[in-house]
Order: structure tokens, then C-alpha cells, then sequence
């Protein structure tokens, strides 16, 4: 390949950002606001100060959990819908934990990471078996589940678990302060959270480049039929490539109401379980993309609330704005390929 | 229970169960060429804001079904165009169509939140609507509903009596033969999905212009989920989808009454608002799991074919599956 090729392509590889932009451009003007305006409102929401920096590290952290459990179901090629309801399930089993089992911090906080995770697992495995038992495609078990979840969530919120003065939206009651994940300084950032964010990258990154699970979880994405007659236990892959998805958002669960609200609340999952979807698909499956992409996702989020107070925009520009930059990088792959092909045809009639 | 009483709720059931008819007969027609349209959750709200957003501007609602049946064709073609001619994963577009549509309803329909509009008027048939009982129950509504009833019936009769039907099925079914018979399958695709998507523009319409007046956001609550589950459900055969989504329907006012019901005051809410799709895992499982395989077994043979080609339909060959030539 010659050089000159190879900047090309990677200036290629660059184009569906500037298109998405283009595109929602187009939708700012259509409401009549200014783009750049708005453009900079997301950036100075997102990056002016230590402490917008600390809440854009804070929000990516359970994007980053996600969708580095994403990458394990998405390389066995399974559609876990479901992340949504596993962080829910997750941060459930971590309250119960906390207003339950009073110890000191370290303990308190490693039983609740636990318990999140058998949570986020359970409700994985809970889809995986309605697709191996049950023939139930994994979307619609997994947005099923999502719903059931959210049910549940706002039904121990405002009944068992509500709050001393009345049931609010608002959540539960605060956690004993052992149940808190230790903050790092004035800042919001926890640590620890951190600490679990990346821990889990490497972990799947090793998992799915060095194990036989790893590999054979690859095999049964590229080819279903083959990796069966090959002697891939495709039953049991199925169900722990779930399991560990969802243990995974459970923990992410786990971050939030104990990182960030220090209590239960109804919009504990908020949408980030379709978010991460989005970042896995975007990272094409490889854990070691996710922490970018989970930034700027992060970014858009946390600065685009900024347009609600300054210019009396919806902050789902945010939302527009990721959204129309993975399918721009669809498009914009499917077409070169496309073309890669048709050169390719020509080459050789 | 009087008649009257009966009459009214089932007229309620076809008005309400209109947008999930045509989302659903919609996708039916789009699976059966073997394009999976997975986008219905988002196109049905951005379609449904758009739809409110111009008839509310406009003051005329038949521009607002027109708007969002554009906005319904428009993301089905992107959703051709990426699967079909740059082949793309059905599945992967269509979701992210998904959530660009959801936050680009919420976005553009701020304005819009809330805002009382002008709504499809009321038009009961002339002689059709003193039928007893089918009268009041099929004849006293709107357009939307009429719409929605001839929806099943036209897509039946195409696919089912008519030659280009004939082909469509081919196309869904076997591609390649289709090809070999001199059928251009992905044109054909590209017009079904098309088609598809305007009906389920027409679904958004018939949600924010009839249904549930006007705009808010999570306006649309899960429908294109539900509607997608039912296309399953219904074996890919419109009547059998229409059947499954006034089932749905009925189920669904059953549930409304209950939760009215003095005597049902203690259940949460929540359970209510978790059913239909606690409701959609449970169909789903009941109509393919292994399990039903295995009662019907112990059945005479005859009656287990009856009972199995009832409850289940077989996906189209091609479904999901890119065409090369």
C-alpha cells in the first residue's frame, strides 16, 4: 500500500464524522437555533471546568462497563437488548445490600459490587435461557426483560422501599454512608469506579484474545453452524457469554446509584444500556475502543444538557448527534467496501 | 354485561389497536420480502411527532398523515439502502435507526410538547355504520381506522391473490429462485420495505392525530416493539396479525378495566404497565419453545398439525439474509 493511500484511508476512516455534524446542522437550523452556538454550549458543557471533566468521567464509567460486556455478546454474536434491565436488576440487588447488611465500607462495597453482578448475571442468563429453551430471539427477551425490570424497579421504590416522609420519583432514602463508593476529593469521580471501568476492558480484552471461551466465543459469531459441528458447546457459551454481560451491567449499576446517587432511583439505567449498544457496534466489538468512544458518547451527553438551560433546546441533540455518527460510519463502511469490491471486480472480469 | 356496554368497548379496541394495524401489517409486508424493518419503535415516534408537528402547523391533518407517512418512507429507505445495496446488518441499522429516530422526535418536537391540536374527525360510514353490532364496532370511527382495516385486507388480498403478490413472496422466500425467474430481487425489496415504512409513518400519524392526541416525550411507548413481536406472533399472514393485535388490544382494555376496578385496588400499577410486554415474552415462548412440541405430541396426529399450523407461522426463507447475485 503506498503511503499516500494509507493517509487516505485513514482520512476515510475520519469522514462520517463531519457527515453526522453535517446532519445535525441541518436539524439545528430546521428549529432555527445556531449551530455553532450550540456546538459550543456542548463543548463548554462538556470540557470548561475540572468539575465538567470529573461528571464526563462519571457518566462514561457505566457506558464503559456496558459496552465492554457488549463486546462479549456481540462476538458470539448475540444481540444483548437486555443491558438496559440488567444494570436495573444489578443496582437492585446492590440497594437491597445496602439498607440491609450494615457493616463497614470495604465489605459493605464489595457485597454490593457482588450482589450487582449476580443480579445484571441472573437477568442475562434469564434471556439466554428464553433463547436456548425457549426460541425466543434475544431482542425481544431482552427488551421484554427491560420493561419487567423497570416495573420492578418503580414498584420497590414506591412501595417496600419508599421513602420515611412518602413515596417520590426522587428514589429511595440515601444509603448508611458505608454504602458510598469514597468520592476523590470535592470532586465526583469515585475511584473506584474507575478502578472497575478499566479493570473490566482488560478483562475482556484478555478473555476474548486468550481464552478457549474467548475464541470459541468468536467462532460461534463468525459461523453458528460451523463452531457446533466443530464441537463448540454452543448451550453453555450462550448462557455465560449473557451471564457475563449482564454481570458486567450490574456492576454498572452498582457504580451508579453507589458512585454517583448514593440511593435507588427510578431512571437508574436512563437509556444507557441502548447507549452502549451503540458504543459496542461502533468499537466493532474490540474492548480496547470502548473507552474513546464511551468519552465522547459521555461528552455529547453530559454537555448537551447545557442546551436546555442556555438556549432552550432538547438535550436529545446529544443523542441525535451519536446516533447519526454510528450509522454514518455504517454507511460510510458499506459504501467503501462496496467500491473496494467493484475495483476488485474490475481487476479480474 | 349489556350489549351496549360490549358494542362500545370493542369499537374502543379497533380505534385503539389502529396504529399497532398498520405498524404491524406494515412490517408484515416489508418481512415478507425479506427486509426485517427493525427501526418501527423510532420511525413510529418520529413519525407520530411529525405527523402532529404539520397537521398542528398546517391546521390540516390530512398534510400531517402525509408528512409522516414521508417520514415512514424515508427511514425505511435508509434502511433499504444501508442493508440492501451497502449490506449492512438488518438488525444493526435498523436499531441504530432506532435510537436516531427516538432522539430526533424528541428534539425537533419540543415546540410541540403538550400542545392541544387538531385531531382526525370523527366520519361514521353512511348504511355501513346501522349494521347491528358490526355497525357501531367496524363503521362509527375515523378515516385512520378505516385505513387501518382496509390495510389488512388489501395487504392479504395482494400477497396472497394476486400475480406481483405471488412474487413478493418468492422474493422473501427463495431469492435465488426468484432471481433465476427473472425477478430483480433487491428492487423489489427496496419497494416492499418502502411500502412497509409508509404504512408505519401512517401508524405514527394514527398514534399522535387519533389515538393519543398530540406529543409528549416516550409518546409512543414501546408500540414498535410490541408491533414487531406481533408480526411473529401472527406467522407473517396479515390476517393472523390482526387477529394477534385485537387480542393484544382486548387484553389491553381488559387491563385498563381491571386496574379501574375497586376490587383490583391493591395491585401496583406497575403490573399493569409491565403486562404487555411480560404478556410478549410469554406469547413468544408459548408459540415456538420445545415445549409446546412436546404437548402436542401426546395429541392425535391430525389435531397437532391443526393446532401447530394455527398457533405458528414459519418466517420467510430469505428473512434477514442479503441478496448477491
Amino acid at each position: 500500500m503506498k503511503p499516500d493511500s494509507r493517509l487516505a484511508n485513514f482520512l476515510l476512516s475520519l469522514a462520517p464524522i463531519p457527515l453526522a455534524l453535517l446532519f445535525t446542522t441541518l436539524l439545528l437550523l430546521i428549529v432555527g437555533a445556531s449551530p455553532l452556538d450550540a456546538y459550543r454550549n456542548i463543548l463548554q458543557g462538556a470540557f470548561e471546568s475540572p468539575a465538567k471533566w470529573a461528571d464526563v468521567i462519571t457518566a462514561c464509567l457505566p457506558l464503559i462497563l456496558c459496552a465492554a460486556g457488549m463486546c462479549i455478546t456481540f462476538t458470539a454474536g448475540l444481540w444483548n437488548v437486555g443491558v438496559e434491565g440488567q444494570i436495573i436488576m444489578g443496582a437492585i440487588f446492590a440497594t437491597w445490600v445496602a439498607r440491609n447488611l450494615l457493616w463497614p465500607q470495604v465489605p459493605v462495597l464489595t457485597t454490593m459490587i457482588l450482589a450487582g453482578m449476580l443480579g445484571g448475571a441472573l437477568w442475562g442468563a434469564l434471556a439466554g435461557l428464553l433463547k436456548v429453551y425457549g426460541k425466543v430471539h434475544e431482542i425481544f427477551g431482552g427488551l421484554g426483560l427491560n420493561y419487567v425490570a423497570q416495573g420492578l424497579l418503580i414498584w420497590l421504590i414506591f412501595n417496600p422501599w419508599k421513602r420515611a416522609e412518602g413515596a417520590t420519583m426522587q428514589g429511595t432514602d440515601p444509603f448508611p454512608a458505608p454504602a458510598w463508593m469514597p468520592h476523590l476529593g470535592n470532586l465526583r469521580v469515585a475511584p473506584l469506579a474507575v478502578f472497575l471501568a478499566l479493570a473490566a476492558v482488560v478483562v475482556v480484552f484478555f478473555l476474548l484474545r486468550g481464552t478457549r471461551w474467548g475464541l470459541e466465543l468468536k467462532g460461534m459469531g463468525k459461523n453458528f453452524r460451523s463452531a457446533f459441528v466443530l464441537g463448540v458447546p454452543s448451550t453453555p457459551r450462550m448462557l455465560t457469554a449473557f451471564a457475563a454481560c449482564g454481570a458486567l451491567a450490574g456492576v454498572a449499576g452498582v457504580v451508579v446509584i453507589s458512585g454517583v446517587r448514593g440511593r435507588l432511583i427510578p431512571e437508574v439505567s436512563g437509556g444507557m444500556g441502548y447507549l452502549s449498544l451503540l458504543i459496542a457496534l461502533l468499537a466493532a466489538y474490540r474492548p480496547q475502543w470502548v473507552i474513546p468512544i464511551a468519552i465522547f458518547f459521555a461528552a455529547m451527553g453530559v454537555g448537551s444538557t447545557r442546551l436546555e438551560l442556555n438556549m432552550q433546546l432538547d438535550s436529545a441533540l446529544g443523542g441525535v448527534i451519536e446516533a447519526s455518527v454510528v450509522l454514518a460510519v455504517m454507511l460510510v463502511g458499506g459504501w467503501r467496501a462496496l467500491l473496494a469490491q467493484r475495483r476488485r471486480q474490475e481487476v479480474q472480469p | 354485561m349489556d350489549t351496549s356496554f360490549l358494542i362500545q368497548s370493542l369499537a374502543s379496541v379497533v380505534a385503539f389497536s389502529s396504529p399497532v394495524v398498520l405498524a404491524s401489517i406494515g412490517e408484515t409486508i416489508s418481512e415478507k420480502s425479506g427486509v426485517i424493518n427493525l427501526s418501527l419503535d423510532g420511525s413510529i415516534a418520529l413519525s407520530a411527532m411529525t405527523g402532529f408537528a404539520v397537521a398542528y402547523i398546517s391546521g390540516s391533518v390530512t398534510l400531517g398523515m402525509l408528512a409522516a407517512m414521508a417520514v415512514g418512507t424515508v427511514v425505511a429507505l435508509v434502511i433499504a439502502f444501508a442493508s440492501i445495496t451497502l449490506r449492512q446488518q438488518q438488525v444493526a441499522v435498523g436499531f441504530v435507526m432506532t435510537m436516531l429516530c427516538t432522539e430526533m422526535a424528541d428534539f425537533l418536537g419540543r415546540p410541540f410538547v403538550r400542545q392541544a391540536g387538531p385531531s382526525v374527525p370523527h366520519a361514521p360510514i353512511p348504511y355501513l355504520a346501522n349494521i347491528p353490532f358490526l355497525g357501531p364496532v367496524l363503521f362509527n370511527q375515523n378515516v385512520v381506522v378505516y385505513l387501518s382495516l382496509a390495510s389488512i385486507i388489501a395487504a392479504w388480498w395482494y400477497i396472497y391473490k394476486t400475480q406481483p403478490g405471488l412474487k413478493l413472496q418468492g422474493v422473501g422466500e427463495r431469492p435465488e429462485s426468484a432471481f433465476a425467474r427473472g425477478v430483480n430481487v433487491n428492487r423489489m425489496r427496496y419497494v416492499y420495505c418502502v411500502v412497509g415504512g409508509a404504512l408505519v409513518g401512517l401508524a405514527g400519524a394514527a398514534y399522535s392525530l387519533s389515538v393519543r392526541l398530540g406529543w409528549s416525550n416516550h409518546h409512543t411507548f414501546g408500540i414498535g416493539w410490541i408491533a414487531l413481536a406481533i408480526v411473529i406472533f401472527g406467522g407473517w399472514n396479515p390476517w393472523r396479525v390482526a387477529a394477534g393485535v385485537y387480542l393484544f388490544g382486548l387484553l389491553k382494555t381488559l387491563g385498563s378495566m381491571m386496574q379501574r376496578n375497586p376490587a383490583f385496588q391493591s395491585v401496583p400499577a406497575q403490573i399493569f404497565s409491565t403486562a404487555p410486554f411480560a404478556l410478549m415474552i410469554f406469547t413468544l415462548l408459548l408459540i415456538s419453545s420445545e415445549g409446546v412440541d412436546r404437548l402436542l405430541e401426546l395429541l392425535p396426529p391430525r389435531l397437532a398439525r391443526t393446532i401447530d399450523r394455527t398457533i405458528r407461522g414459519r418466517p420467510p426463507g430469505g428473512l434477514g439474509r442479503p441478496f448477491v447475485s
